[in-house]
Formats: C-alpha cells, sequence, structure tokens
C-alpha cells in the first residue's frame, strides 16, 4: 500500500516531466528580470563609455566592442539589408554583416560625444508579441528626459538586444531605409554596396 | 459662449481635408502622394542648411563652454516657457485636464520662480516639460495624419500638423495679452534656441541631412516614427520582429 503510493507519485512525477517535455516550447523563455540584467549591464558600459571622456576613436571602438557583445549583429544586418539577404551568398552576407558592424559602430559612437555628461536609467521591462522590451530613460544636459527601448530576445539562443527605439525611432526601419538606398545607388549590387558600407557611418 | 469661441477652430479643422491613402496607397504605412516635390523642397532646406549653418562640412566636435551653455539652456527655457499657455489651451481643447494643470503649474512656477522662465525651476521639483500642439488636438479629435509634406525652412511635416502649425499662431494667449514687441520674445527665443540646437547636435543633424544615402527618405521615416510616437500611436511597422521575418515562427534556438 505504501509502496504502491510512493511508486504511483513516481509515475506521476515520471508522467508530468514526460509531458513537459513533449509540449512545445514555449516562445519566452528570456524572463523579464534576464531582459533587464542584460539591458542593466549594457547601459551600464554605455554609461562609462559617455563618462570616460575619451577621443572619439577611442569611444567608436568601445562601442563596436558593446554592440558586437549585446546585439545579435546577424539577424540586424540580416533585417536591415531586406528582400536582398535571401539572394545574397553566405560569402557576401558574412562581409557584409562585418561591413555593417563597423557603420553601426562609427555611426553610433560619433553620437556618444552629444551624451557626454548625460546618462541612462533603466525603467521598467513589458514584453510586446515574442519579445521584452526593457524602457529606460536618457538624461542629457538641457534636454528634456527622452525613452529608449531596447529590444531583447533569446531567439538567437543567447540574450541580446536586436532593436532600440529613441522616442519611436526604430533603429530596424531606420537602417533598413539606409542601406536600401545605398543598394539603390549600386543598382543592387551588393559587393559595391558593402564596400561603401566600410566607407560610411 | 465657449461653443462659439471654439468655433474658428473647427471650421479650420474641416478645412484641413486631409488626404487619406487608398487601399495599397501606403505600402510602408507612409502615405506620401507629392513626393516629387517634396524632394525639392527637401534639397532647398539642405542648401539652406549648408549656407546658414555649415552643415555637411566637417566641423569640430562643439568645445563645451559653460557660459555659452548656460546662456542656451536659458534661452531654450524662456522659449518653452512662453509657448506653455499654448499647450494649456491645446490640453483643455484635447480634453486632457491634468496635463493642463501641470502646464499651469509649471508656467506659474517659472515665470515667476524662474526669473520669466529664463529657468525651469518646475523641472527641477519633478514637473517635467509636456509640450503639445494642435496638430496632436487635431489627432485627439480623430483628424487623419494625412500626406506627408516637407515645408520650406520648417521641415517634415503631415498635413494635419501643417493645419496645427497655422492654428497654433493663434492659439498662444500671450500673443493676445502681451504687446509688441514684447509678444514677438517667444518666437525670436524659440528661432535662437533651434538655432543653439543645431550647433549643439551639429553632427546628428548632418549624419541624417548631408551624411546619409537618401537624406530625404530617412527624413521621412524618422519624422513620421517620431511623431506618431508622440501621438501615441504605432510607428510604421511599430512592433517589428526581425526573427518572425527572417527566420518564420519558429524557435531558432533550437
Amino acid at each position: 500500500m505504501f509502496h504502491n503510493e510512493r511508486m504511483n507519485r513516481r509515475n506521476l512525477i515520471g508522467g508530468l516531466a514526460a509531458g513537459v517535455m513533449l509540449l512545445p516550447v514555449p516562445a519566452l523563455s528570456l524572463t523579464d528580470a534576464g531582459a533587464r540584467r542584460l539591458v542593466d549591464s549594457l547601459v551600464g558600459e554605455i554609461n562609462r563609455v559617455i563618462g570616460s571622456g575619451q577621443s572619439e576613436s577611442a569611444m567608436i571602438r568601445a562601442f563596436e566592442r558593446i554592440f558586437d557583445r549585446y546585439a545579435d549583429v546577424p539577424t540586424i544586418a540580416r533585417y536591415a539589408l531586406g528582400v536582398d539577404a535571401r539572394s545574397a551568398s553566405a560569402a557576401q552576407m558574412r562581409s557584409f554583416t562585418d561591413a555593417f558592424k563597423g557603420y553601426i559602430a562609427r555611426k553610433y559612437g560619433k553620437r556618444f560625444r552629444e551624451f557626454v555628461g548625460g546618462r541612462i536609467e533603466v525603467e521598467s521591462v513589458f514584453v510586446e508579441k515574442t519579445y521584452h522590451v526593457v524602457r529606460s530613460t536618457a538624461f542629457l544636459r538641457g534636454e528634456a528626459p527622452f525613452i529608449i527601448d531596447f529590444m531583447v530576445s533569446d531567439r538567437s539562443g543567447r540574450d541580446l538586444f536586436f532593436n532600440m527605439k529613441v522616442e519611436g525611432v526604430n533603429m530596424l526601419l531606420t537602417e533598413r531605409t539606409e542601406i536600401g538606398a545605398m543598394l539603390d545607388r549600386r543598382r543592387g549590387d551588393i559587393d559595391a554596396m558593402t564596400a561603401d558600407l566600410r566607407r560610411a557611418g | 459662449m465657449n461653443n462659439l469661441r471654439i468655433l474658428p477652430f473647427f471650421a479650420l479643422g474641416f478645412l484641413v481635408a486631409c488626404s487619406v491613402p487608398g487601399p495599397g496607397g501606403a505600402p510602408d504605412g507612409m502615405h506620401d502622394p507629392h513626393e516629387a516635390s517634396n524632394r525639392q523642397v527637401h534639397e532647398f532646406n539642405q542648401n539652406i542648411d549648408k549656407r546658414f549653418f555649415g552643415g555637411g562640412k566637417e566641423r569640430a566636435p562643439a568645445k563645451p563652454n559653460a557660459f555659452r551653455d548656460g546662456v542656451q539652456d536659458n534661452v531654450t527655457n524662456f522659449a518653452g516657457n512662453f509657448a506653455t499657455p499654448g499647450y494649456v489651451v491645446n490640453q483643455v481643447m484635447q480634453g486632457d485636464l491634468a496635463g493642463a494643470t501641470r502646464n499651469t503649474f509649471r508656467f506659474a512656477v517659472n515665470s515667476t520662480l524662474g526669473f520669466a522662465g529664463l529657468m525651469d525651476i518646475a523641472s527641477d521639483i519633478g514637473v517635467g516639460e509636456d509640450e503639445t500642439d494642435f496638430g496632436e488636438t487635431l489627432h485627439v479629435w480623430g483628424a487623419p495624419e494625412g500626406a506627408y509634406q516637407v515645408l520650406p525652412i520648417i521641415g517634415p511635416s503631415t498635413e494635419r500638423d501643417t493645419a496645427g502649425r497655422v492654428v497654433d499662431l493663434f492659439t498662444n494667449p500671450l500673443g493676445y495679452v502681451l504687446d509688441k514687441p514684447e509678444k514677438y520674445s517667444g518666437t525670436v527665443a524659440k528661432l535662437v534656441s533651434r538655432a543653439g540646437k543645431r550647433r549643439q547636435y551639429g553632427a546628428t543633424v548632418d549624419s541624417v541631412l548631408h551624411d546619409s544615402a537618401d537624406s530625404y527618405a530617412q527624413t521621412r521615416i524618422i519624422y513620421l516614427q517620431n511623431r506618431r510616437f508622440e501621438l501615441g500611436q504605432d510607428a510604421p511597422g511599430g512592433g517589428v520582429d526581425p526573427y518572425e521575418e527572417l527566420y518564420g515562427s519558429d524557435d531558432v534556438s533550437q
């Protein structure tokens, strides 16, 4: 009787475990706390760069490291390239992604000098569609505070941000427009556009 | 009586006649039927920026200058404070009484303790700026955004925002209670403040207006996203999910 009960309980637990394994993997295995942790440390690094007073080229290098470590660069690059990513070869994608990383680092790294003396504070986390949004506020000298949202997902296999919005202005959409225009200028030649990208930003 | 007073605004609201995209007329959530003429005005604005603000040239980073930066802050604060009664009028028309109360408090505090608005004391005690305009009022009243527009000197707008700008020439009560030339001090301060910001954020403006591969398309997408965000609307493609688009709905980490 006692023995049986234990057996039953064991079966029950085993059955539950098997059932859980059969369930589809939920889209959101990342938690609010996990998303917040990522952005907290990202913002901490950005604040350190803003406060360091280093030269512009040092800030750009610092930002490239931060971007590489905290962002899902391949996904951001692929999205920015749009439909043309489908026809690109693996080598073209690698080369484009690498050029894109440098371009983003230069473009956004330069902006840091206007942030000097300011700071970013993480405020709240909420879920949108299949990802987490970490809302933060930037406080700059002589400016009304403004909102920066970081979109975080673990769908790359790691917790990384894949988009950010500054007062509603979305990095993915803005960069897709820009890369699209650069591609148009080269009549759709990805290699020529990638070469331009290495000098842009 | 009150109804009679706001009648002219209603009349203008109807005059706006914002164009609405037909089916498939705005594939990216952007309605821009006048793109060709907008591009011409954009080019004109770019040339103005090059000529008067040195836009597009290599520029040294703005050196910190405590005195100049302080004056710039004062001018910006003054312009903002001068505009605040106009915000209150718009917030009342939007039915945003909390916002109207907050801005009335800001105006009272900053006009007195803040030396006629030169200092933003209200922000220091936690009552921050809450800007609005008649374009937002039209939005609250249900007017559609209308087509994207580029205005000479002023820059990007929409049909609804342009109508709002026209009406806002008349919404600030200070324009009625002050004499010349005091009534123009707000406008002058605003222009000086804008010129100062152009210098402060010179490199950022350059990166969009002069360095971009298609500065017209960049300006348009940035303006529309930001404006819709201010109005609490979804920006074009607001909640974009690249994983969904690029890899389908399956979990790619598996």
